[in-house]
């Protein structure tokens, strides 16, 4: 049996590169030994990629992307389809995961400095990944066919009337009609179902595969690679099957956990994943009184809801996402990770993050005069990082060199 | 003229929509459990809503096979114009005529306890009161010139707004500020049997629409208990194997 299964493989082998790529992404591929719990997140990114292309699948197989069947279509599949409802809730619940996931696995980048030399084309890839995700996640929340889904699309595909000239025809454009219609509806489901998730897959590839060429940073943001061996391998690093392949085996399980009891006990997350005006079929007679994005845009609608002008707010919005595109060059210093770098650069990721979630929670209240003056006062701190760390760097690429950086990883 | 009274017609429920008139609402406290409570509620509903409002994705076995009400009585007592068990539980209703004569069709009501939510379909239906300054000749607290009539006045009575000083009596019974029109005619005891009486109807009307706007919840809690046991088995074992693996990297 054995000599049976050692000859197939060499079969293939002389004719694809089974074994080498095996090892080179997986047995023989060296990771850090010192990962932590921020280091979860990049496996289960890829685990929630997984069950959103096999839950969607089996979606597309029952609903009908026609605004006459849409709302009901999903009710078919919340009913009489076989499992249906768990399969959509499923879908519902990863979509919002993904962007749990994603989120702090960006926050892992910024913390750790992973988007420094030599890792710049990986954080880039990222970034476009965070980018698709983001027009997938809105092109995904028009086919259920609601009212969120109907009026959130109609502000959101809005913006683009804001640029000077060419603003109304190309939102006309987009939409395929003067308002959200089924021309709309039709193209966002050809748009989320085929081209989205190419792009995303092609991408999510080449994020790996430039991962894998310079190897992974660690939570001390030292390079494995310096120190070798007389064997060749990285004295810090590990293989990553087995060592890695288990370890994120216990994430898997313990996201498992937390996301079967979303999609079991709570699929609607209080709103928030599943919003109540969404029940309401789509009507463009009627617009609802507050209108608020999904979630995980709030931290961009409150940015663009910020400005007083639609144009200024939508390039505020836009260089909110372009900002961390160019992260890599803004942030000059060579020390990578947060432990070794100085309490100003920790207080700046501090207020960062703590803009990032009060923005976000600003993006789902009514924009009131007052929560509108403190959007505009968490804008200025979200944006505040990024050039705190620009000028700082402008003025001395060595600034924030304050705690020695050892030669191997700490634990 | 006619026009633009129908456009305002149109548009002022619509502006009541997102709103519960400022109202604070009352908890419903339905129970899901409860199969006696579904089953009068379905009851309710298919003899006083029916006639406007249907049950467009939900089907009549499913509802049957749910509530543990048995094919025959299902067939006699609960389906008046359907053929088939297997039938969606639709009215025959149209919606044109029904824009005629209500300004807005009556919605669909499968879903409606997940987009509005039971407390505010149970304050909703309890609130009903009379306002001559209507045309329909009745208004509501929570949703401010519906063009719902108050279909279920032979359950409550009616209700008028309470005078000043016994507004506080009124409030917690039925809707806040509330009475009902023949109080004085009552007793004590003969009012807190119609108040109450009418509330456990409005509460088993809610909760047969909580379970109508998703007919699996309560399955899928219990699958969602042995699901997440299988995990933390799974979690277990990942954990145990972890470790050993480990063993010699510290």
């Amino acid at each position: 049996m054995k000599a049976l299964l050692t000859a197939g493989l060499e079969w293939i082998d002389a004719r694809f590169p089974l074994t080498k790529m095996w090892n080179e992404h997986l047995a023989q591929y060296y990771a850090p030994k010192n990962f932590n719990f921020w280091y979860y997140f990049g496996s289960l990114a890829l685990l929630v990629l997984v069950i959103q292309i096999v839950t969607g699948i089996f979606l597309t197989m029952n609903y009908k992307p026609d605004s006459a069947l849409a709302f009901a279509s999903v009710e078919y599949i919340m009913r009489d389809v076989e499992w249906g409802w768990l399969i959509r809730y499923m879908h519902s619940t990863g979509a919002s995961f993904f962007f749990i996931v994603v989120y702090l696995h960006i926050l892992r980048g910024m913390m750790y400095g992973s988007y420094k030399k030599p890792r710049e084309l990986i954080w880039i890839f990222g970034m476009f990944i965070y980018f698709c995700l983001m027009a997938e996640a809105f092109m995904g929340y028009l086919l259920p066919w609601g009212q969120m889904s109907y009026w959130g699309a109609q502000v959101i595909i809005s913006l683009f009337s804001a640029i000077p000239a060419i603003g109304e025809d190309l939102s006309t454009w987009i939409r395929g009609d003067y308002v959200i219609a089924d021309a709309t509806l039709n193209r966002f489901f050809a748009l989320h179902v085929v081209a989205v998730p190419v792009a995303l897959l092609g991408l999510v590839v080449m994020h790996i595969i430039a991962l894998h060429e310079v190897g992974s940073n660690n939570p001390d943001g030292v390079e494995i690679k310096k120190v070798k061996g007389p064997d060749g391998k990285p004295l810090d690093g590990i293989p990553f099957h087995p060592y890695y392949t288990v370890k994120d085996i216990v994430g898997v399980a313990v996201f498992g956990i937390i996301f079967s009891f979303v999609v079991f006990f709570t699929p609607e997350m209080g709103g928030y994943f599943l919003e109540p005006p969404n029940f309401v079929p789509a009507d463009p007679m009627k617009t609802p009184a507050h209108i608020a994005p999904v979630w995980y845009f709030t931290p961009f609608y409150a940015m663009l809801r910020a400005v007083p002008s639609k144009l200024g707010g939508v390039i505020v919005m836009g260089l909110a996402i372009f900002v961390l595109f160019i992260l890599p060059w803004i942030d000059r210093t060579p020390i990578k990770s947060v432990r070794y770098r100085g309490l100003l650069f920790k207080f700046a990721l501090f207020i960062f993050i703590i803009s990032f979630i009060i923005l976000s929670w600003l993006g789902t209240q009514p924009a009131t005069q007052t929560l509108t003056r403190l959007a505009q006062v968490f804008t200025i701190l979200y944006f505040g990082y990024f050039v705190f760390l620009g000028v700082m760097s402008f003025i001395s690429p060595n600034w924030d060199n304050v705690k020695p950086v050892p030669e191997r990883v700490t634990s | 003229m006619k026009r633009l009274i129908l456009v305002f017609i149109l548009v002022l429920p619509i502006t009541a929509l997102a709103s519960s008139g400022g109202v604070d609402l009352q908890t419903a406290n339905n129970n899901l459990h409860d199969k006696k409570s579904l089953q009068r509620g379905a009851g309710l509903f298919v003899n006083y809503c029916m006639g406007c409002h249907s049950l467009q994705y939900m089907r009549y076995q499913r509802m049957g096979d749910d509530l543990g009400i048995p094919t025959e009585v299902l067939e006699k007592n609960l389906m008046f114009s359907a053929e088939k068990v297997g039938e969606l539980m639709t009215i025959s209703m149209k919606k044109a005529d029904a824009e005629k004569w209500f300004g807005v069709a009556p919605p669909d009501l499968s879903v409606i306890a997940r987009a509005r939510g039971v407390d505010w379909l149970y304050t909703y239906l309890l609130s009903f009161y009379l306002d001559s300054k209507r045309a329909i000749g009745i208004n509501n607290q929570v949703f401010k010139d519906v063009g719902m009539p108050h279909v279920l006045w032979k359950l409550q009575g009616w209700q008028v707004p309470a005078p000043e000083e016994a507004s506080a009596e009124g409030h917690g019974h039925q809707g806040a500020g509330l009475v009902l029109k023949n109080r004085a005619q009552m007793d004590e005891k003969k009012h807190h049997e119609s108040v109450n009486g009418y509330r456990r109807d409005v509460r088993d009307l809610v909760n047969f629409l909580a379970y109508v706007g998703e007919p699996m919840q309560l399955e899928r809690r219990v699958i969602g208990k042995w699901v997440i046991f299988f995990l933390v088995i799974f979690l277990i074992v990942a954990y145990a194997l972890k470790k050993e693996y480990w063993r010699d990297i510290h």
